[in-house]
């Protein structure tokens, strides 16, 4: 007997819940809608499908090609001939597989002839304890660098032991072997509960440039994708069917989202191909090229990375690990997110008003050139924070919206006041939603206009339409 | 008192440069098929956007079904704009699905009721085809489909004869009389006169942002109607000079003779039948109605004037 009640209410309460979840759903139905068909034609495309697939491996060339052409010696000894004046250095230069010395009397005109057996000659006129500018290398071709710096090393290490020997000083080499012992220092952080991280400078810059870097590529491309989808239903005119079925705003955000879906999609691809393509290169080529594959994952070939793998390679492997383990990963890792997701947001909504108020592609430069112009600036401002993270070039960068997602990533592996990022997150937050806004106010009148390109005082009073 | 499912009340747009409508009040009866005419640039696509709330109106009021306009009622909508467009790369099933989801239809009974209607068009075959391979006629027929199939309380269709060759334009006809015929109300815009006179009920002329004629076609036809009949009598026995009829036009028939006649202001129409059947044989009887495209003509040209 007491059941019936109780499943009246229930009942009831299903029916209210029902109702306000179909309230709360149905509007995010139709995004999710779009975002579904947005994500799946752009998936789909043969051009995505072959640039996804194709990339890791251009980019595993890029790096694993030149390594082992570098690593091919040539198989021909070629001859060259030396003249020494003094006679002193003529035990200096041994023959090696790839070069044969021959001592010659003097240099002959047969030897400047383009047929001389001789790839080179070199001549030392002096002796070069006391004169060290008497040594020329003379050939028909350019001196390759490889043969220079054998001679040259090799005669420097000669006259550093002649000179050492002149002093007369008993185990005076071992001596300064001695002295000269490098000092290596280890850079460690101290964190607030006094536990000691090891930290590598070079480790740092690679992991914040990448990020830098991800965040700046993403934005561009995908930024630039969107502008792209707005324009095809504008010139297709399918627009006008499309919003009166949905709400610009959500057509404008379905594609916002549906791109930046298929972008997460591109990259997890990459990164787990990538990870494939190294591991078998690495195994392939063998471990004197495992330096390269760290380059290889962070990617940007700038002298940043560089840095990091010299760093790593340095400072052993041990160490480079222990020093990647004391970067702040989590802190790392959630700003990144949120960099991105608010860096995109902003751009996005800004290429899409852009797709919205003009009608061919040729006319959007004139609004998308200023916005690019800074997304450059703000990689710049990146590298050149760089140097020096807590300065005020890297400050100010990480503060302005527009380009702190970009400049910020830098700085994080260096540890950045917890104010700061707040302070930067709060701004670009504030920006990425007040451009949504305008952006799909903008987006909503500027659909249906067609004809000639607006100029910014239109897109002004459109925004102020009802 | 008509069952008005639609009606606008003064609603008024204005653009930056000019005024698009400037207090419109139209009233669409229920289950009829209402001719919204004007020429380009009338503002008609405006009111129409505003019905499809695409855009909304500075002030006006737009009921819907008795009460006032919501925007969830876009869902019971179905529009076919007058720019046609489709995702062209595609394929046309699947974009057709897209489409009537975004209209609130699930993916399966989209499915069902598309097949159902490519069946009808004698397009099945075209399912996994991308759009850009339809030529332009089929590409229009897909559009319709797309326009129909979530059976739409409210039609909108937006000039949707152009781009049809005649044989096509047929079977557009027939199917929106159809729809009329199961219960839809239909808002049919354009500038082609002729199809209004086939198939529309009731009528709005607009001319720069005003409606400057309504009413049922039939009315608005009678109401500019000149007084002049056609007769086709079995012979010539209609004589010059009579005071019950004045004769305009005289053509011999092989069944008889063609007569353009008046009727005098002063008599009723039935005496005036009563005068010309005492004279002649009568073989057709017809009041002489202006076609649409002469009322068009007459109100937009004074308008302008």
């Amino acid at each position: 007997m007491p059941s019936a009640p109780l499943r009246r209410i229930s009942q009831t309460q299903l029916f209210t819940f029902t109702f306000y979840l179909f309230t709360i759903i149905f509007p995010m139905n139709k995004i999710l809608i779009i975002i579904r068909r947005e994500f799946l034609t752009k998936v789909s495309k043969k051009s995505f499908i072959i640039l996804t697939v194709l990339m890791p491996f251009i980019f595993a060339a890029l790096i694993f090609v030149p390594l082992a052409l570098a690593g091919i010696k040539d198989s021909d000894q070629k001859q060259v001939g030396v003249v020494d004046k003094t006679g002193l250095y003529t035990d200096v230069l041994q023959s090696d597989a790839q070069y044969a010395f021959i001592l010659l009397p003097d240099t002959t005109a047969e030897l400047r002839a383009d047929d001389s057996p001789m790839e080179a000659v070199v001549y030392i006129s002096d002796t070069l304890a006391t004169n060290p500018r008497a040594l020329t290398i003379y050939s028909n071709k350019e001196v390759s660098a490889e043969l220079l710096s054998l001679v040259q090393s090799r005669l420097t290490e000669r006259v550093r032991s002649d000179k050492l020997s002149s002093y007369n000083v008993s185990g005076l080499e071992r001596i300064i072997d001695d002295v000269q012992a490098e000092v290596s220092g280890n850079t460690v952080k101290w964190a607030a509960d006094g536990s000691e991280k090891s930290s590598n400078t070079g480790i740092a810059i690679g992991a914040g440039f990448l990020f830098t870097f991800l965040i700046y590529m993403f934005v561009m491309a995908y930024g630039a994708m969107v502008m792209q989808s707005v324009l095809e239903e504008k010139t297709g005119r399918i627009v006008e069917l499309m919003v009166s079925s949905v709400k610009p705003f959500q057509l404008m955000m379905g594609k916002i989202i549906g791109i930046a879906l298929v972008g997460f999609v591109q990259l997890i691809i990459w990164g787990v191909m990538l990870a494939v393509i190294i591991t078998a290169c690495v195994f392939i080529f063998g471990p004197s090229a495992a330096p390269a594959d760290v380059a290889a994952i962070h990617g940007t070939g700038a002298a940043a990375v560089q840095a990091a793998v010299q760093a790593a390679s340095q400072g052993g492997a041990q160490e480079a690990l222990e020093a990647l383990t004391g970067l702040p990963f989590a802190e790392m890792g959630v700003m990144f997110v949120l960099y991105f997701v608010g860096g995109y947001l902003l751009y996005a909504s800004f290429f899409a008003a852009v797709g919205a108020s003009v009608s061919q592609q040729e006319d959007a430069s004139q609004f998308t050139m200023p916005v690019i112009l800074l997304m450059v600036f703000g990689l710049y401002a990146a590298m050149y924070s760089i140097e020096n993270t807590n300065g005020p070039l890297a400050f100010w960068a990480s503060m302005f919206p527009l380009t702190s997602p970009i400049v910020m990533m830098v700085r994080i592996p260096f540890g950045v006041p917890l104010w700061e990022e707040a302070l930067s997150l709060a701004l670009l937050f504030a920006t990425s939603l007040a451009t949504v806004w305008l952006g799909a106010k903008i987006y909503r009148v500027g659909i249906l206009m067609y004809g000639k390109k607006p100029s910014l005082k239109e897109l002004v009073k459109w925004m102020r339409y009802k | 008192m008509p069952d008005i499912f639609l009606s606008a009340h003064e609603v008024r747009k204005r653009f930056a440069e000019h005024t698009a409508l400037d207090g419109v009040s139209i009233d669409v009866p229920r289950g009829r098929i209402f001719g919204l005419l004007g020429p380009n640039g009338a503002g008609k696509t405006t009111l129409i956007r505003i019905i499809n709330r695409i855009t909304a109106p500075d002030s006006g009021t737009v009921t819907f079904d008795g009460r006032p306009f919501e925007p969830a009622d876009v869902q019971r909508i179905g529009y076919l704009p007058e720019e046609r467009g489709l995702y062209k790369k595609m394929k046309v099933g699947e974009q057709a699905v897209y489409l009537a989801q975004l209209k609130g239809l699930s993916r399966g009974e989209a499915t069902r009721r598309l097949k159902e209607w490519f069946e009808r068009f004698g397009i099945a075959s075209w399912w996994n085809k991308k759009l850009e391979e339809l030529s332009k006629g089929m590409q229009q027929k897909v559009q319709f489909i797309v326009t129909v199939l979530h059976r739409p309380e409210l039609l909108i269709f937006d000039e949707p004869f152009s781009g049809f060759d005649p044989v096509n334009a047929e079977q557009l006809k027939r199917e929106i009389l159809r729809l009329r015929d199961e219960g839809h109300t239909v808002i049919f815009s354009t500038h082609n006169m002729g199809s209004v006179e086939e198939i529309c009920d009731e009528m709005a002329l607009i001319n720069h942002g005003r409606v400057v004629l309504r009413g049922n076609v039939g009315e608005v036809k009678r109401r500019f109607c000149t007084g002049d009949y056609e007769v086709v009598a079995a012979a010539d026995t209609l004589r010059e000079g009579s005071e019950n009829y004045e004769i305009l036009d005289k053509t011999p028939l092989p069944e008889g003779v063609r007569y353009l006649v008046r009727k005098p202001a002063a008599l009723t129409s039935s005496a005036f039948v009563t005068a010309l059947a005492a004279e002649a044989e009568l073989r057709r009887f017809a009041e002489q109605l202006p076609s649409m495209h002469e009322i068009f003509l007459k109100t937009v040209g004074e308008g302008n004037n």
